[in-house]
């Protein structure tokens, strides 16, 4: 089934305004994302790369062309469906952080359980686990805005994998952090799709942290220019597959 | 989320921007404690009325006088005529007025209609004074219709219509001065009442104190039964018959197993013969609809004072969702409803209402009751027995509801507004 778990994308077009403030965004983007990959969306600012991501992530829905998620349509499925997936398959990092001010760092990460209705001890436990795993558990209880930039995206991408999710979309995970401080949140990334299985789909407009995706997807004025494949780590991206291990993919699918 | 999450989650972001909560908790709270303090005046005023002219007098008793006469301005006089033009003209009716007394004629059809059982023509009497054993002599007055009504008692027992022994319920501040100890002390006691004829000679008459009541506001004077009052009046008209055959009012008992319906259809009965019958209920009705009107128009003032809370609370909110677009944004992009959403800010204006309103109540009970107290003691003594803050739990728990109502109504643009977001536009950077 996991291995089923595919995201893919025909013709995608997506448009904003009408007549002559008319913008088309995408004009015709097809993608397919294969389990336990990682892809790298890559543009510069206004290409197309970040309603490209929202609409895979089921944020938005296309003006024209298909997405199917795991073998379903999405036009398909109910709003509640589309809410569900989101939320316990799906994570989401941003540029910004958009962590809730005054609120302890433990609540800020575990609001993706809150929200799927997780009962109250469980999901604080769900939440020390992932702040352990980050070493972040000495800030728990510290407002959110008392932390550094480094230590407030650690808490995002806390955030992000509290649900246990099969894929993290993350829009410009770096963009607001120097490069030392950015170089640990991309090894956090990385380490999360090797050893978990979980799906990556960052965009970004970073020539370096594209390469150390699996694939590359450059977009350009809406249509898709070009794609690579990296072939640093030794695989393809169809070779992917393999790394996700039988043990990884029973940690992801416990998001059921 | 679950529910317990959303209202935990709806209280602590109340509390989020401490200044703004508690500026729309006192516009709130103002409201709240003006309609707390309308509805309890409103309470005590009528509990007051009913424990006085009610104290529900005879339920089976109508109170007849000649329906009001048709002589209006432009009619010119009406001619004289000796069947139907009763003598005198009563004081019963209200001041401007003139209403045509009843005779005995008059008497003899309102008995004879059906489902009347007696009818007693009301006779007033002015005793000159009252005297215990050799005490001093105090003037004194006997209320007409005290026969029919039922005393607000502080002691002894109420009058006995029946009872061939003539019967005295005096006002508890004759007690005192005619030389009682105590209230209990006065019922048994035999106390002596003189009384003029129309010869101008003087007469003593005997009765018994049954019982002692408040003084009331609508019945002034003591109560009499009907043995006492044939009696005074025997005295009254000196042994003469003074053929005095007119009366202002006239009290009949009616069947007491009639229902309402058959009470209405007896009082159009009595109508179309041209009296007017009030029960006692009647007239208690409108004592009570000038009082309801005066509290409507007071609790009005209130509810004024809510509708300007109101957009204190849409305003609150508005600016709430409008700061926390990002927070809602995010929270739909991991998977919230916007039902859920919806639900969320709604539930933060009811908690805001609720603050408002509670905080509001209390204060109201705490002062009302205090500001009571001191007003029975000083400015309202001489009113016994009126408590003018009487806080009842239920209409205090209803104004609590309904401000959260009014709150709740208040948070629906707002909370629309939040559930309507569209994720990705609350993300974007810019």
């Amino acid at each position: 089934m996991d291995s089923q778990w595919v995201i893919d994308a025909q013709g995608l077009e997506k448009s904003y305004g009408s007549g002559a403030s008319r913008f088309d965004a995408l004009k015709g983007v097809s993608v397919q994302i294969a389990p336990g990959e990682t892809l790298a969306i890559v543009g510069k600012s206004g290409s197309g790369k970040s309603t490209l991501m929202h609409l895979l992530a089921l944020l938005d829905e296309p003006d024209e062309g298909t997405l199917q998620v795991a073998g379903r349509d999405a036009k398909s499925l109910s709003k509640c469906a589309v809410n569900g997936l989101r939320n316990k398959e799906f994570g989401f990092v941003f540029q910004q952080f958009f962590l809730t001010p005054n609120v302890s760092v433990l609540d800020n990460v575990i609001l993706p359980l809150k929200i799927a209705g997780m009962g109250g001890k469980e999901r604080r436990k769900r939440g020390m686990e992932v702040l352990e795993q980050l070493e972040l558990a000495d800030k728990a209880g510290n407002k959110a805005t008392t932390l550094s930039g480094g230590q407030k995206q650690r808490v995002v991408i806390g955030r992000a994998l509290v649900n246990a999710p099969r894929v993290i979309f993350a829009d410009e995970p770096t963009g607001n952090l120097d490069t030392a401080t950015g170089a640990v949140v991309e090894d956090i990334l990385f380490e999360l799709n090797r050893s978990q299985g979980i799906t990556l789909v960052i965009v970004t407009h970073d020539e370096d942290l594209a390469a150390r995706c699996d694939r590359q997807i450059y977009i350009r004025d809406g249509l898709v220019v070009s794609q690579t494949t990296s072939t640093h780590t030794g695989l393809t991206h169809t070779g992917a597959h393999a790394l996700v291990t039988p043990e990884a993919l029973s940690t992801a699918g416990g998001a059921e | 989320m679950r529910t317990k999450d959303l209202v935990a989650t709806a209280i602590s972001n109340t509390f989020r921007s401490k200044l703004r909560t508690t500026l729309t908790v006192l516009a709130i709270f103002v409201g709240a404690f003006t309609l707390t303090l309308t509805n309890a005046v409103g309470a005590g005023v009528s509990q007051y009325v009913d424990a006085q002219v009610g104290a529900l007098g005879a339920p089976d008793v109508f109170i007849i006088t000649q329906a009001s006469d048709a002589t209006t301005a432009g009619d010119g006089p009406v001619k004289y005529n000796a069947g139907s033009s009763a003598s005198v003209s009563s004081q019963q009716g209200p001041p401007g007025t003139t209403t045509k007394a009843l005779t005995d004629t008059d008497l003899t059809k309102i008995a004879d209609t059906a489902g009347i059982v007696s009818v007693d023509p009301i006779r007033s009497v002015q005793p000159d004074y009252i005297e215990y054993g050799t005490g001093t002599q105090y003037e004194f007055s006997i209320n007409a219709t005290s026969a029919v009504t039922t005393a607000d008692l502080t002691a002894g027992a109420q009058l006995d219509g029946s009872a061939s022994e003539a019967q005295l319920v005096l006002p508890d501040t004759f007690v005192t001065p005619l030389g009682f100890a105590s209230a209990d002390d006065a019922v048994g006691a035999s106390v002596s009442i003189g009384i003029t004829d129309i010869l101008g000679e003087q007469h003593t008459v005997n009765a018994t104190i049954v019982g002692v009541s408040l003084e009331s506001l609508l019945a002034a004077g003591a109560g009499a039964n009907d043995a006492l009052i044939a009696e005074l009046a025997d005295a009254q008209s000196g042994g003469i018959e003074t053929a005095v055959t007119s009366y202002g009012v006239a009290v009949a008992h009616f069947d007491k197993a009639l229902s309402a319906d058959a009470v209405t259809a007896l009082k159009a009965d009595l109508a179309t013969e041209g009296y007017t019958a009030n029960t006692i209920e009647d007239q208690l009705g409108a004592v009570q609809t000038v009082i309801n009107g005066i509290v409507g128009v007071l609790n009005a003032f209130a509810v004024i004072a809510l509708i300007a809370a109101a957009f204190g609370i849409i305003n609150t909110l508005l600016m709430s969702v409008q700061e926390r677009t990002r927070e809602i944004g995010l929270m739909k992009a991991m998977g919230m409803s916007g039902g859920k959403v919806y639900t969320l800010f709604s539930l933060e204006a009811i908690v805001i209402g609720f603050l408002g309103s509670a905080i509001g109540a209390g204060v109201a009970i705490g002062l009302g009751s205090a500001l009571s107290a001191v007003l029975s003691q000083g400015l309202l003594s001489g009113l016994p027995g009126l408590n003018i803050l009487l806080f009842e739990p239920t209409s205090v728990a209803f104004v609590i509801l309904l401000v959260m109502l009014i709150a709740f109504l208040s948070g629906t643009l707002p909370a629309q507004r939040a559930a309507k977001q569209n994720p990705i536009e609350s993300l974007r950077y810019e």
